[in-house]
């Protein structure tokens, strides 16, 4: 009879929780960053629909590489793509292509890195730079913005590498790749809109 | 760090000094530290307000204490080696710290607008979110629903000490060359984002930087408070069975979550424009100085109905328990606070009627505004329905609470004029609003902030508190209280601006002065009364009368804990079979059925079956 009035802690945990506090915590965490980025590309929307011609008359000049952009926003989808496989792999319990995927998605994230940052380093020595007007600013700190993002998303994915090459992943126990999973999920869902709205529109 | 908590309760074995009172992960511990650490801050930042307000009554006449030891140290008579090595740290112009910001121990005006600003920054940012949130949350959040500890211990305790690390970098602001932020606790911008405007250099800075800070540590604390409360409860513990308290600190939590990293990523624009030369809020290089109102205040509204929520949580947690009656209509409590909430993200626009808007744009803000009346009437009209006919016990912690009720009523009514844009043309930046947010803020919040340290003071350090020094507290603090921000009323609608450092400059003002003064005078008393509290606070965690387990023979499962309440809270976890309000059950042997006890009856009559966990 105690027994049923008094619920043992551990059993009340698992069976009430229709999704794990880590997860929960992970998309809860997102809100944040929706509401961190919602204000920053408040303040594009603001300038861009604020002024009349865009980029500013002062900036007429810049071009901002929309093609290899283009091509970048590709490699990073492609890294959600294989992000997905690799959380398809490990509820399979497949380790060894757990690996795998989780390494070409490290690989896809660094490669927009790197071009991102190559582009910046010609905007820079064209001249445009983070105090050219309203128009620099508010690109570098957007954008830039995102690229701290998925610089911290790669670093968590490393992390989450080394565990999945020490084997502490399982088809029961795979929490820690989901979680960077839904984070990755979010840098690269948001960019698409941050290209079309910064660069294309 | 899921796993750490249940683990580190199975064995108990005496835990080292750091790990117990330092960096602790203990829920009831890090509450405590928030708790302290806010009463700190309480001080400073009521110290801070004295400053201003000797000021404001006497204004360039020399400080008491600071005014007169400066001539001591001329005559040469008191020169200690602290002294010494304090002027040492300004050898450059050979001016001590006080020289600089109050020279003859009169307060410079440009220390005067940093006084004002860090009052504000540090009563909203350190002390009431802090206590509110960091310490009750905490503390109560686990104990209410009934489990062992928070979701994320490790979190838990960072987001003190990021707290606490945001406290350092603000204080560190005051000592800094060109004096700390003066630009207003709204940091409006240009004021902010152009250090040549102000004169200030890295006060400003450090204001951003320590802002952001104490973002990431509200952030860690809500992801645990909104986790904790979803995934944690006791079995039986639904929806509708939360205390109050906990549905207040998860709807702030929610508020604390999405709201501050808009402001966060504003003050990061501010310090992009301050350090790398961009140009968001600069019109010459093409940005827009009005931007930061719209991001600062869709941040700051909801940020003061976090400073409120809580403290009618609160409120309804006490008012029952001395009123010895449920609740009057517990799920429209819940409603109007979920309404409120909502609503506190329309309605920023009300603080810019004065910037330029659109009217019919502000007749759309005051709208949005107004409504938000209804659901505080709400809750106001069912606190006074809890009162009815009730036998209420007028213990310390009930008089706080009902001078919370009351003080929140006038507030409430001032900011219906305010609300109203033609009205608020009148009003807007006078002492009208500054009456109107202390009577909120300190007349509902702190007052729900010191009934809260009553009520649960025999939970957290097992010990009660001395009533009669508390009752003392409250009768000085509630008359000196009323003493100082009613007559602001007065002086607003005389057209007293806010932000002046000397009124007497002003002819329309003079006539009014002694107002000041009667207002300065409240204020030193009121601070000088929050000694009681902190030393009633100290002296009763040592020496108070030893509590036993259930004081104020109330219904909610922190009461349930044993006291002083163990690592992991409860033995067995509670099995939870009411609602949390159960007080004069008909037909009950006692007046209270606490939420554990099996054979009673549901809100609706029905009687539960042993062992149900949902409704």
């Amino acid at each position: 009879m105690d027994e049923l009035e008094h619920t043992s802690y551990e059993s009340v945990e698992e069976e009430n929780r229709p999704i794990s506090n880590a997860r929960l915590a992970v998309l809860v965490l997102l809100g944040a960053e929706i509401m961190f980025f919602a204000g920053l590309i408040g303040t594009f929307l603001v300038f861009r629909f604020g002024s009349v011609t865009w980029p500013p008359p002062s900036q007429a000049d810049v071009r901002l590489p929309i093609g290899v952009t283009g091509l970048n926003t590709i490699v990073l989808l492609l890294s959600g793509y294989t992000m997905f496989q690799g959380l398809r792999a490990i509820r399979q319990d497949r380790q060894k292509e757990l690996k795998n995927w989780l390494f070409a998605t490290g690989l896809l994230g660094v490669i927009f890195l790197v071009v991102q940052g190559s582009e910046w380093v010609r905007l820079v020595h064209h001249g445009f730079t983070l105090s050219s007007g309203v128009y620099g600013s508010v690109f570098y700190v957007l954008i830039g913005c995102h690229a701290l993002h998925v610089l911290v998303a790669v670093l968590w994915l490393l992390a989450v590498f080394a565990r999945a090459i020490a084997g502490r992943f399982s088809v029961d126990h795979y929490v820690g790749v989901e979680v960077c999973a839904i984070y990755w999920a979010f840098v690269v869902v948001l960019w698409p809109l941050l290209y079309i709205l910064v660069y294309l529109i | 760090m899921n796993d750490h908590a249940h683990e580190s309760h199975d064995h108990h074995h005496e835990e080292s000094f750091v790990r117990k009172y330092l960096f602790s992960l203990d829920h009831k511990m890090i509450g405590k530290q928030f708790l302290i650490f806010g009463l700190v801050m309480f001080m400073v930042g009521g110290g801070l307000a004295l400053l201003f307000r000797w000021q404001l009554a006497w204004p360039d006449k020399p400080l008491p204490i600071i005014g007169v030891s400066k001539e001591y140290m001329e005559e040469g008579e008191v020169t200690t080696a602290a002294d010494r090595k304090w002027e040492e740290r300004f050898d450059d112009d050979k001016e001590t710290w006080i020289e600089v910001n109050m020279p003859s121990g009169v307060i410079d005006p440009a220390f005067y607008n940093s006084l004002f600003t860090m009052h504000a920054t540090i009563m909203v940012f350190f002390v009431v979110v802090p206590l509110l949130v960091g310490a009750f949350g905490n503390f109560l959040i686990p104990l209410m629903i009934g489990t062992r500890d928070m979701a994320f211990p490790v979190l838990n305790m960072l987001s003190f000490w990021f707290n606490m690390l945001g406290g350092i970098i603000m204080m560190a602001g005051f000592f800094v060359p060109g004096g700390h932020a003066a630009a207003g606790w709204t940091g409006y911008a240009p004021l902010s984002s152009v250090p040549e405007l102000s004169g200030v250099d890295w006060g400003q800075n450090l204001w951003c930087i320590s802002l952001i800070v104490m973002g990431i540590s509200s952030l860690m604390g809500s992801i645990n408070y909104i986790t904790t409360i979803i995934n944690m409860r006791a079995p039986g513990m639904t929806w509708f069975r939360l205390p109050l308290a906990i549905w207040a600190l998860f709807i702030v939590a929610i508020l604390l979550l999405l709201a501050f990293p808009v402001v966060a990523s504003a003050l990061a624009l501010i310090l992009f424009d301050r350090m790398a030369g961009t140009s968001f809020f600069l019109a010459e290089g093409g940005g827009d100085s009005l931007l930061w109102q719209h991001l600062f205040w869709f941040f700051a509204h909801p940020e003061v109905y976090i400073l409120i929520l809580p403290g009618m949580g609160m409120a309804s947690e006490m008012l029952p328990v001395f009123a010895r009656k449920p609740i009057f209509g517990y799920k429209s409590m819940v409603f109007a606070m979920i309404a409120i909430a909502f609503l506190s993200w329309i309605v920023w626009g009300h603080h810019m009627f004065q910037s330029g808007m659109n009217p019919a744009l502000g007749a759309a803000f005051m709208t949005t505004t107004m409504l938000i009346a209804v659901p505080s009437a709400i809750k106001t009209f069912n606190w006074l329905g809890t009162l009815h006919r009730a036998s209420i016990r007028f213990t310390v912690p009930m008089l706080n609470t009902l001078a919370f009720v009351s003080m929140f009523v006038i507030g409430g009514l001032s900011g219906i004029y305010m609300a109203n844009s033609p009205v608020d043309i009148y009003i807007h930046d006078t002492y009208y609003i500054v009456a109107h947010i202390h009577y909120v803020v300190f007349g509902g919040s702190v007052f729900a902030i010191f009934g809260g340290i009553f009520y649960w003071f025999p939970k957290m350090f097992g010990r009660h508190m001395n009533a009669t020094l508390g009752k003392i507290h409250f009768w000085i603090s509630f008359l000196a209280f009323n003493g100082v921000f009613f007559p602001m009323h007065i002086l607003g609608v005389g057209g007293h601006m806010r932000r002046i450092a000397n009124p007497m400059q002003y002819e329309f003002l003079q006539h009014m002065q002694w107002i000041n003064v009667f207002i300065t005078v409240c204020a030193f008393i009121l601070g000088v009364a929050q000694f009681l509290l902190l030393f009633n606070v100290f002296w009763s965690i040592f020496r108070g009368k030893v509590a036993e387990q259930n004081p104020w023979q109330a219904t909610t499962l922190e009461w349930y804990a044993p006291t002083p309440v163990p690592h992991g809270n409860f033995g067995a976890i509670p099995q939870v079979y009411h609602g949390p309000y159960e007080y004069s059950v008909p037909g009950a042997d006692k007046d209270w059925t606490p939420q554990t006890e099996p054979n009673g009856e549901s809100p609706h009559g029905e009687p539960i079956p042993a062992g149900a966990t949902a409704d």
